[in-house]
């Protein structure tokens, strides 16, 4: 009998946590270091409605700063890669700002921006903004030959190749900067907050730091890990639901 | 319907013009099917790609119906080795981009395209996508797709290579009676004689780096022709076995 797919990742996470609990408990491993999995579950239950609301801003100011890159980054890479002039003239301005450390950007936002959650959905911006922009340019010039040669030999406009052909054939790609990018979404939110901690996970971790409360910075974690593994697996299934076919390219 | 005189084509590499053919000249009659064989790199789908109006060449001058080729002409297709079918589209959407991009009427072309799905045994499958079909499947939905507008010419490059034995001469069957029904003008290059004998009125041998017509084998076997047993398999055993010294020496 063939054991269903989610048995051996369950009993990974599950042992995983057993051995956590269990060298809290053998070696005397204080709260304060490093809480034991039942400190974090009670730092959560004693202000669920706090910790889920704090949650809120982080998700919020992650699905906008997302959604505003996933469509900048369409847009810009869409029209890069209509022009090799524009190409090349943009792009080793986006590689170079690509490669400034986002993080270190983070308290120059909140000159900028303010102390709402402005500075924190541009931070999300800058963050996904980049690797969108690259698959979908690396999409956008991965058309195969025989699918150029093809459309070439009907004689159809650029407009029709690009539109029938070269799109959404880089669809699967732009979907894997989408992912890279939603996973990156969750920690540009993070840093945000916390070098600026009014709001948001961020914030609550920052807190439970000066009052040295660890197992409440362990829950807000947890949260946020939550938050991650969810958000991707949205893409991903928006994925599969969209391009049932992209497995058969690029597998 | 298509003539070549004198074409020559180099493509330029790194160490200098790599001289793909030199010197061919061709004719081509109306309906009539003209296999293209020889080694490796001698050419055979340059010249393919220069009647497609896909490349010019360096010098020479390519025509068809008569009028020279600068680029694609709609009533030319083209089927490649690959069935370079669109992996979102279904077979019958596949099949009817030729009516999209060329902005031919729907209706009467999705009736048309419903009969040639018929025709190649694809009945059923239209609604599938190419990744759910075997690859005979969909270089048979690629044929449809290239016999959509009626082109008068039809350029077929090593269509059948990369498909097993037994589909290979499925398809080749297929072709043959597509070929006596809607008689194209074809042009059909091919690394296997058998292929050739089978299908071609005449075979063009077309000798290695650069590439020249080295010699036109006439096949005047009557048709429908068979692989297997025929009642003419004494021709055929001697054009294979011509074609074959001439490939190999």
């Amino acid at each position: 009998m063939r054991t269903p797919r989610v048995v051996a990742p369950f009993f990974g996470v599950v042992g995983t946590v057993a051995v956590w609990w269990l060298a809290t408990a053998l070696f005397h491993i204080r709260p304060l270091f490093l809480p034991a999995p039942p400190d974090i579950v009670s730092a959560f239950r004693r202000q669920p409605a706090y910790l889920l609301h704090e949650a809120w801003a982080t998700v919020t100011e992650t699905i906008i700063g997302f959604g505003i890159a996933a469509a900048a980054g369409l847009g810009v890479a869409v029209v890069l890669a209509a022009s090799r002039t524009v190409e090349r003239a943009l792009l080793p301005l986006f590689v170079a700002l690509n490669s400034v450390p986002k993080v270190s950007v983070a308290p120059l936002l909140v000159v900028w921006l303010g102390f709402g959650p402005r500075p924190k959905i541009f931070m999300v911006v800058l963050i996904c903004f980049f690797p969108v922009v690259v698959a979908t340019m690396a999409g956008l010039s991965s058309t195969p030959a025989e699918l150029s040669d093809l459309v070439r030999s009907l004689s159809a406009s650029w407009w029709q190749t690009y539109v029938k052909v070269r799109l959404p054939w880089a669809l699967p790609q732009i979907f894997v900067g989408l992912k890279v990018a939603v996973s990156l979404a969750v920690v540009g939110a993070v840093v945000a907050e916390i070098s600026n901690p009014n709001r948001g996970l961020g914030a609550v971790i920052v807190l439970s730091g000066t009052s040295f409360d660890t197992p409440l910075a362990f829950a807000a974690i947890v949260l946020l890990a939550l938050i991650s593994v969810v958000l991707f697996y949205l893409v991903a299934s928006a994925e599969r639901l969209l391009l049932p076919w992209a497995r058969a390219i690029t597998g | 319907m298509i003539s070549l005189v004198e074409v020559s084509h180099a493509f330029r590499g790194r160490a200098g013009a790599v001289e793909a053919l030199a010197e061919v000249d061709l004719e081509i009659g109306e309906g009539e099917f003209v296999a293209v064989i020889g080694r490796s790199g001698c050419g055979k789908s340059t010249l393919l790609r220069l009647i497609a109006g896909l490349i010019t060449p360096s010098s020479g001058r390519v025509r068809v119906d008569g009028v020279m080729v600068t680029r694609p002409r709609p009533d030319v297709a083209m089927l490649f080795q690959q069935p370079a079918l669109l992996p979102w589209r279904s077979v019958r959407d596949n099949v009817l981009l030729p009516a999209e991009i060329l902005r031919l009427p729907r209706p009467a072309y999705a009736e048309r395209a419903q009969e040639l799905i018929e025709t190649v045994g694809l009945a059923g499958f239209e609604k599938r996508l190419p990744h759910e079909l075997s690859g005979g499947m969909q270089q048979r939905a690629a044929l449809c797709r290239a016999l959509l507008h009626r082109p008068r010419v039809l350029l077929m490059d090593e269509p059948f290579s990369a498909l097993d034995a037994l589909t290979r001469e499925e398809l080749a069957g297929e072709l043959q009676r597509i070929h006596m029904d809607l008689r194209p003008t074809t042009v059909f290059v091919t690394h296997s004689i058998q292929e050739a004998v089978l299908l071609a009125d005449r075979v063009v041998v077309l000798s290695p780096r650069p590439g020249q017509v080295r010699k036109i084998v006439e096949i005047a076997i009557p048709r429908p022709r068979s692989f297997g047993h025929n009642a003419h398999l004494e021709e055929v055993t001697e054009h294979v076995a011509e074609l074959h010294e001439l490939l190999l020496t």
